[in-house]
This record gives C-alpha cells, structure tokens and sequence, in this order.
C-alpha cells in the first residue's frame, strides 16, 4: 500500500486585529458549501446550521466598551477529540491534515458533536429544503447532506481537490495563494489568510510565527491548523 | 439464624404448587394490565416512527447539548440490569443461601433491562435505519467500524452480557423448566420439552449442572463490570469538562449494583403480593438485601464524594462552572438525588425495623431509583450545557417524543416480565427445594443422620 504522506498541511491564520465583524465569511461558507436555509424557527431553537459563526464578547465598562469578534470554524485539529470516538469513520483525517467528515457514512450518534471542545460540529436536525430559485446556486461539488447528519467546516476541500488536480496536470506543487477557502477569499479585511503550513515560505506559514499568535483551548492539547493572532490593542495594553 | 427459610412442614405437592402459582391461567387483572402496558408501548412506537419519519428536531437535543434522555435511559436501564449477575452470581458464589427464592426475579430483571438499554443507542442515532454501519460485516467497499470508539465497544459488551445473561438466566432455570414439563399439558409442555432439554434429574445431571452454574456465575460478574466500566468510558475518555474523569468507571459500577438491587428488592415486594408468596419471601429476605443496598449505597456516596471533593479542590475553571451550573440550574433534582441514594437509604437501612418494613422498603427502593435516573440526568447534560466554549452554552429540556419514548421503555420492561411470569417459573424451584434436601435428615437404618448434602 502506498504511504499516505502529504507535501501540504493545511492550515490557517486569523489576524484578530484585521476582523471586524461584518459577517461576509459566514456568507461566503454558506453559499460555497451548500450549508442549509434554516427557517425563523430553527434559529430560534438554536438549530442553524452555521460551519463558521463570529463570536462576539463585549469589553470594558461603559462609556469606554469596546467589542471584539473572534470567528470559529472547525479548527481542523491534529489530535482530534472528534474522529476517534467516530464509530464508523465518519469523522476520519486526511493526509493533508485536515478533519474529513463522510456524510454518506455518518449515522448520526452525535459523539463527535459531544467532544468537540470548539462546539463547530452542526447537526442536521431538520431535512432542509432549497427554496425556488435558491436550489440554483446549489454547487455540484458537494453533497447535499440529509437530516441526521453532522457536518461541519471542510476547509472547502472541493477547492482543495480542484487545485491539486491542476497542480498535478502541470506536474508541480500547488503555488502560495493558488487555493483558499471562500471565508479567507471574501473577507474585505484579510483577516483570514490560508495556506500550506508545511512550507515554512507561505503566507500563512510567517504570519504563525507571529508573537502574537495563539490557539484556541490550547491546554488541550488538541493541536489545532487555526492560528489566532490576538488582536485588541488598547485594552491589553492597559 | 432463627427465621425458617422455607415452610419445610409443608408436602411437596403444595409446595411446588404454590411456588409456580405465576403459571395458574391469567385473571382479569392480568390481562388488564397487559392492555395498559401494550398501549403505553404503542404510543412510544408511535413517537418513534414520528421521530423517524420528521427528523431529530422532534426533540429536545440542540448544539451543544447532542445527548439527552435517550443516552440518559441507556446508561440508567444497564444500571438496572446489573441487579441479575449481583444477586444472583455473586451470592451464589458466596454460598448466601437466602438469595434462592429471588434470583429468578433478578435474573430475569437483568435479561430484560439490558434488552431495552440496546435499544436506546438506536433510537438515539439521527439516521436509525443505517444502524448496521456499526456492525462489522464483510463488505465489499471494505468498510469496518472504528474499533477505537467507545460506542463500538459498548455494541460488543451490551451483545456480550444479553448472551452471558440469557445464558445465566436459562441455565438457572433447567430443572424448573423440566418440573413444569412434568406438570404441563398441550402446548406448553411441548414447548417445555423443548426447553428443558431432556433433563431427568440424574446425578450426573446434578453435578454438571452444579458446575456449570458456578463457573457460569464466576463468568457473569466480569462481564457486568466491564459492561458498566464501559459505558462510562463513553463519557470518561471524551474531553468534556465534568465527563473527562477517572472515578467513572468504579463509580458507574456502584452506582449500577446500586439502582439494580434496589429495582430488585422493589420487584420482591411486588411478586410477593401478586403471587402470595409471603412464605417464600420473608422479612428475612428484605433485611439481608436492606444491608446489601445499605452498603452498596455507603460506596456510592463514597465515591460520589470523591468525584465531587476533586473537583472542588483542584478547581478547574471550567469543570467548576459545569458543577455550579448543574447545581444551581437542578437545585431541586440534585437534592432528590442526594437524598434518595445516600441519606435516606443510609440512615434508615441501619434499622432492623425499617429492613424487615415492607412498606418502608418499597418507598426507599423507588426513591434510589428515582436518584439514579437523576443522576444520569446530572452526569449527561450539565456537562454539555456548558462545554469550553462559553459562547455556545445552551441548555435542554426533553420533548413530548422523549418522555413518550421513555415511558415506553417503563412500559416495555414491565410488559416483557408480566409475559415472563406468566410462562416461566417465578421462583426457583430447584434451588429452594435444593436447600430443603440439604437440611432434611436422611433415615439410615433406625437413625436419623443429617444429610451430608447440607454441608455445602
């Protein structure tokens, strides 16, 4: 059997002083990654179906109240609580060092939506349906998951897929900023910027190696392919 | 001890006729009960394919929150089910012989409970009708399960102890089974012909017999204790605060044997009543297992105190939110709790008078069970109410399709056991009669010598 070893790790940098909240990530995943219409009723009950939600923690004392945005995807971990528990290998990792998620194999005992620390993991409570026009922008890369199913952020691995398969037609690598997620593609701030963490020349690669860099719930030891920046300025300073 | 264990002044006709008094043809009353219990099961079938068919909104689970009450019974129904293999397997090795008249009821408690434990992680699952990805059969796109997740290893060992306990029970209940044959007529006796296996009662047959038994309850207790080990590996491996916690295991155990002699001595009372079988089942039963269940209920505070006292020192952030939460949000149930499996069943199971009280027994039986349902509640959802992201905390509350559901499975168990004692013998025939052999004294010659079979 051939080894499956991988050139690439995925990974991605979040520059906390860059977000400003405005919420075009969460768009561009939706529309990207044929991620569910929920209804009024579903998102009351907490059921929307988000792979990328920006948190929002107020800071200080009023008059001098400042916000913060922290946005959260699945932060693609090495050591993933969520895949071992996975009866079927439905939650499974990749070569490239992402956390896949088959959802033709999922059976929906929720285990890994339990431990997974970030809380990333959505489950498809309801069948979702499409609305006329909407089921147009539906993309045929990715499968349309039904009810009962756990989904969560690919890092847009049908990209990933797509510009690999270019790489190996001409025969070399995938070039620094030839592939990216549709939430690092859209945001207006550059907030987010992704790329192969293997090669210590990228992008994302020298933007980690930052002092301000840190990880989500590092003390677990999960070991997460998402580097925050820490941002805020003023209020650390203090 | 002073009290007879059974009325051995009696002919044995009369007895055996009144130790299978379950088996007399049903009265009205039975077949009452069985419409309510058949129709409590039909509503929670009903729920179940309302579940299937709408989705798993129909409930109360929501990110974070994936487990609720389904996981709740699960964990609560193997809890019962360990009352067989400690009644029955652990006193028989320890030659108790007041355990006779009850291990049948025991036995038979644990073949049913863990029967209706099964059926929760299925009911649980989001898409039930690809349950059969979990089983490891050959296919050609050469899939497996993930043998490294624990619920793949609680399939094995709840399959494990529903075959090591059907066992348990039939193999008890051989040469019962051949003395309702003898007595039978029709159908049935085909059907106990069938069941009994040619048994004659030889010698041969006895010392066999006996073998079996014993090394079959030796067996029996590992496989229930890892049972229970294991499903709490499902919470205690994972990094959920206030799950991730290495008491579990020892701690799941007690409290099982705890809720499962509790469900027992409840399930003595009532036969006892139904049958009148007050002779069989004396006070002096019910105060030996008010010790058991006082020193089973000593553990569990034990180790519930450990659980807790770690916590509070070490004091981790977030396990301590979990704890604060869960007391401050289920005051009330946590109170229960508290009372219903350590205060109350420590204070008064010290009195003989209240031991040897049925009516006292029956209060304090149902309440520890009561606490134990609760505690799996406290163990499961807090913790995920309010995992390391406070952002995402939420909280549950369990639908009209759950408590249906639930009530079902109440509803089921009851069902499976009136059916039982309806077919099979109720009270272990052989295993009191046995006993009444030992003590009975053998004529030789002109002298009366006691038997040497009483030297067990």
């Amino acid at each position: 059997m051939e080894k499956l070893t991988s050139p690439y790790k995925w990974g991605m940098v979040i520059d906390l002083d860059r977000c400003t909240g405005c919420g075009a990530c969460v768009v561009a995943c939706q529309a990207e990654n044929n991620v569910a219409i929920c209804d009024k009723k579903e998102i009351a009950e907490g059921r929307n179906m988000h792979w990328l939600r920006i948190e929002r923690f107020w800071v200080g004392e009023y008059p001098d109240v400042r916000v913060r945005f922290l946005p959260v995807m699945c932060q693609h971990c090495h050591d993933a609580p969520c895949e071992p528990v996975c009866p079927v290998y439905a939650s499974y990792h990749n070569p490239d060092g992402l956390n896949g998620q088959v959802y033709n194999r999922c059976v929906g005992t929720r285990y890994c939506g339990n431990n997974c620390p970030y809380a990333v993991r959505v489950f498809n409570f309801y069948q979702h349906e499409w609305p006329k026009p909407l089921e147009n922008q539906l993309s045929p890369d990715i499968t349309v998951r039904p009810r009962g199913v756990m989904e969560k952020c690919s890092f847009c691995i049908q990209r990933i897929r797509r510009v690999k398969e270019t790489a190996k037609g001409e025969g070399r690598l995938i070039r620094d900023g030839e592939v990216q997620p549709a939430c690092a593609q859209t945001c207006p701030a550059e907030a987010l910027t992704f790329g192969n963490m293997a090669d210590p020349e990228s992008r994302a690669a020298r933007l980690a190696r930052s002092p301000r860099g840190f990880q989500l719930l590092e003390q677990l030891g999960t070991h997460p392919s998402v580097i925050y920046l820490k941002g805020g300025g003023r209020e650390h300073v203090g | 001890m002073s009290d007879k264990r059974i009325p051995v002044s009696k002919s044995d006709t009369l007895m055996n006729d009144e130790m299978l008094s379950s088996l007399r043809p049903p009265g009205l009353a039975w077949y009452a009960l069985i419409a309510f219990l058949g129709a409590v099961v039909a509503w929670g079938l009903f729920a179940f394919g309302y579940q299937i068919t709408r989705g798993m909104y129909v409930t109360g689970l929501d990110r974070p929150v994936m487990w609720g009450l389904y996981i709740v019974n699960f964990v609560f129904w193997v809890g019962l089910s360990h009352s067989g293999t400690m009644v029955s397997a652990i006193l028989r090795l320890s030659q108790a012989n007041w355990r006779r008249p009850i291990l049948r009821a025991a036995e038979a408690m644990t073949v049913f409970s863990i029967s209706v434990a099964g059926l929760f992680p299925l009911i649980h699952l989001g898409r039930n009708w690809v349950f059969f990805y979990l089983i490891p059969y050959p296919n050609q796109r050469g899939l497996w399960p993930n043998f490294r997740s624990p619920l793949l290893w609680d399939a094995m060992a709840i399959t494990t102890y529903i075959i090591g306990s059907v066992l348990f029970l039939y193999l008890g209940m051989l040469p019962d089974l051949a003395v309702v044959r003898d007595r039978s007529s029709g159908w049935r006796h085909a059907l106990f012909r069938l069941l009994a296996l040619g048994w004659r009662g030889t010698a041969h047959e006895w010392t066999v017999y006996h073998k079996a038994s014993t090394l079959m309850a030796a067996l029996i207790i590992p496989v229930a204790v890892s049972v229970h080990s294991i499903v709490a590996w499902d919470f205690a491996v994972t990094v959920v605060p206030g799950w991730h916690s290495t008491i579990f295991p020892p701690y799941f155990v007690i409290g099982a044997i705890l809720s499962g002699v509790a469900a027992v001595i409840t399930l003595m009372i009532i036969i006892r009543r139904a049958f009148h079988l007050e002779e069989y089942l004396t006070p002096l039963h019910f105060d030996n297992m008010g010790k058991l269940l006082l020193v089973i209920s000593l553990l569990w505070s034990y180790a519930y105190f450990v659980e807790v006292q770690t916590t509070w020192y070490a004091h981790e952030p977030i396990e301590w939110e979990v704890f604060s939460f869960m007391s401050g949000r289920y005051t009330v149930p946590l109170l229960v709790m508290l009372l219903g499996n350590s205060l109350l069943p420590i204070t008064a199971l010290c009195f003989k008078r209240v031991r040897r009280s049925i009516g006292a027994m029956l209060v304090i039986t149902l309440l520890v069970n009561v606490g134990m349902l609760i505690e799996r509640f406290l163990i499961i959802v807090p913790s995920l109410s309010h995992k390391n992201m406070p952002f995402v905390w939420g909280s549950y509350r369990p639908s009209w399709v759950e408590l249906s559901i639930t009530a079902a499975a109440f509803a089921g168990f009851a069902l499976l056991y009136a059916f039982f004692v309806k077919l099979f013998p109720m009270v272990a025939l052989s295993d009191v009669r046995e006993l009444e052999a030992r003590s009975v004294s053998v004529p030789l010659g002109r002298a009366e010598l006691p038997s040497i079979a009483g030297k067990e």
